[in-house]
C-alpha cells in the first residue's frame, strides 16, 4: 500500500508517551498479576531510530471477506451468535490529528455470557457455538475502521475476592511506525462496572479512562438490525523535523 | 486538523493524547494467534508466522527464549512480536528512506509463548547495520515488543548477537545504558550455529534493558 507523503509535516521523532498518568502504572498492587510482572528499573530513554519509525504493512489481499464480521467469520451456515448486534466503529488518527490509512485493527472478545473461547478460561457461562472472538480490519484513506460484532458480557476474574470485569472488547493496533504498536480495551458507555474495574483503575487519570469508554451512536445504528458505538483511537504522532538535522545520507 | 468527535484536543496546541494502553489481558491469543488458540477456521492462517519467504538472502537465524516474570516463573501466556532490517540493513513496509528492502522479506514476526513451558521461537535472517540518527551503524539487531496478562503498557527492548562483539562496541544505543552491565542483558546467547536464545527477564536480577522510544 502506498501512502501520500505530508511534505508539509516531514516527520522526526515519535512525542513522548506520557506515562505520568495517562498511560496505566506498570506496577499497580489493585491488579495483581502487575505486581511481578512490571520493569521494577526506569525504562531507558531512547529517541526513535529507524529500527521503531518503520513498520510493517498489512494489505487487503491478508484479510477474508468475513475478518470484520465476527456475526459470521465463526458461525455454522445459516446461524449467528447470541447477543446484541452491535456495529463497533471510529476513527484511528495520530496525535497531530492526522487520519492513520492502511493501520491494521485487530479485535478479540468474550461471547454475550462473558465466557472467552480459549482453553484456560473456566468461567461457568457457556460457549457459543457460532461465535468465535476475533476480528481484524485496515483503516480506509480517511483512517476509518468498522466492525460488526455481539456486545460482550461482563465476567468475573481471580483477583480480588470479587472483580468483575465490564463489557469490553480488546483492540490491538499498528501504525506506521513499530513504535507506535498499541494494545487497549474499549468499554461501553453506561457500564457501572467500569468504575469499579482494578484494570480499568491501573489508569490514574479520570480523562484518560473516559477516552475508552466508546458512546452509543444511535445516529450510526442500522434499524431492526444492530446499534452502533463510536470508539476513535488516537496513536503516536512525531514531531517535525523542520528544526533537526537530517541523518546523514538523507 | 481533524477533531476526535466526542473529545476536544487535550492542550492549548491543539494535539490529541493517544488513547492509553490496557494489558493485552490473559486471552490475547484469541485477537492475534487464533489458530494457535485453537480457533481454526476465521484466518487461513496466524499473522506474523513468516518473517520472511523462501528466496530471502540473507544468513538463516533461530531465536528462541522465554519470558519470566519476577519470581523467575516462565510467562506462559506472553505474546512476543519482532520487527528487523533485512540482510542489507533495509525495512520492508513504511518509513524506510534509504531504498527498497528484500522483495521476499517482511521483517516482522509474531510468536505466542507455549502455554505449557513459556518458551517462544522465530525464525528470521541476521539483519544488516540500521543507521543511528547521527548517521553512525548500529549493531545488527532485533526490534521486540513484549505483551501479557499483567504487563499494562507494551514492552520495548531489542536483541543484539553475541557474535557480533565489534559491532556492539561501538553501538551508540547499548553506549547509553547505564550501568553500562545492564547492556548484556540485550546481547543474546549463542546456543549452537545460527541459533540464539534470548531470555527476557520483566524484573529483579538482571532485568532486561526496556526502553521508552
Amino acid at each position: 500500500m502506498e501512502f501520500e507523503s505530508d511534505m508539509a509535516h516531514p516527520e522526526g521523532a515519535y512525542f513522548t508517551r506520557d506515562r505520568n498518568g495517562w498511560h496505566p502504572k506498570p506496577c499497580d498492587p489493585g491488579y495483581k498479576t502487575s505486581v511481578l510482572r512490571s520493569p521494577s528499573r526506569p525504562l531507558v530513554a531512547l529517541d526513535s531510530t529507524l529500527s521503531e519509525l518503520t513498520g510493517p504493512v498489512f494489505g487487503h489481499d491478508q484479510l477474508g471477506p468475513l475478518d470484520d464480521d465476527l456475526t459470521l467469520n465463526f458461525a455454522r451456515p445459516g446461524h449467528t451468535p447470541v447477543g446484541p448486534r452491535i456495529i463497533v466503529h471510529g476513527r484511528v488518527l495520530d496525535e497531530n490529528g492526522r487520519p492513520v490509512p492502511g493501520a491494521l485493527v485487530e479485535v478479540w472478545q468474550a461471547n454475550a455470557g462473558g465466557r472467552y473461547r480459549h482453553r484456560k478460561e473456566s468461567y461457568l457461562a457457556p460457549l457459543d457455538p457460532d461465535f468465535g472472538g476475533c476480528g481484524r480490519c485496515i483503516t480506509d484513506e480517511a483512517g476509518w475502521y468498522r466492525f460488526r460484532t455481539i456486545q460482550p458480557g461482563p465476567y468475573p476474574w481471580p483477583n480480588g475476592p470479587n472483580d468483575w470485569r465490564p463489557a469490553h472488547i480488546h483492540f490491538s493496533l499498528f501504525g506506521h511506525g513499530f513504535g507506535q504498536r498499541l494494545i487497549t480495551q474499549m468499554y461501553f458507555e453506561g457500564d457501572p462496572l467500569i468504575w469499579k474495574c482494578p484494570i480499568v483503575n491501573t489508569i490514574p487519570d479520570r480523562a484518560a479512562v473516559e477516552r475508552l469508554i466508546a458512546p452509543l451512536d444511535l445516529r450510526n445504528a442500522i434499524p431492526m438490525d444492530a446499534l452502533a458505538y463510536r470508539f476513535d483511537i488516537v496513536l503516536r504522532g512525531r514531531r517535525s523535523t523542520l528544526f533537526e538535522n537530517r541523518m546523514e545520507g538523507l | 486538523m481533524s477533531r476526535l468527535r466526542h473529545d476536544l484536543p487535550n492542550d492549548l496546541n491543539g494535539y490529541f493524547k493517544e488513547t492509553p494502553s490496557q494489558t493485552a489481558g490473559p486471552y490475547v491469543h484469541i485477537g492475534l494467534t487464533p489458530n494457535f488458540s485453537g480457533i481454526e477456521g476465521v484466518y487461513p492462517e496466524d499473522l506474523g508466522r513468516a518473517v520472511f519467504d523462501p528466496g530471502a538472502q540473507g544468513e538463516r537465524v533461530t531465536i528462541r527464549g522465554c519470558v519470566r516474570d519476577g519470581a523467575g516463573t516462565p510467562v506462559r501466556d506472553a505474546l512476543v512480536e519482532i520487527w528487523q532490517a533485512d540482510a542489507a540493513g533495509l525495512h520492508a513496509g513504511i518509513g524506510e528512506p534509504r531504498g527498497v528492502a528484500d522483495g521476499a522479506f517482511g521483517g516482522f514476526g509474531r510468536a505466542a509463548a507455549d502455554g505449557d513451558t513459556g518458551e517462544w521461537m522465530f525464525e528470521t535472517l541476521r539483519p544488516g547495520r540500521v543507521p543511528f540518527k547521527d548517521g553512525r551503524l548500529m549493531a545488527p539487531h532485533i526490534t521486540f515488543w513484549i505483551v501479557a496478562r499483567g504487563i499494562n503498557i507494551g514492552l520495548h527492548t531489542r536483541m543484539y548477537f553475541p557474535d557480533e562483539a565489534s559491532a556492539n562496541a561501538e553501538d551508540p544505543v547499548l553506549a547509553r545504558i547505564d550501568p553500562p552491565a545492564r547492556a548484556e542483558t540485550l546481547i543474546a546467547a549463542q546456543e549452537g550455529p545460527g541459533v540464539y536464545r534470548f531470555d527476557i527477564r520483566l524484573q529483579g536480577e538482571r532485568e532486561t534493558v526496556f526502553f521508552d522510544i
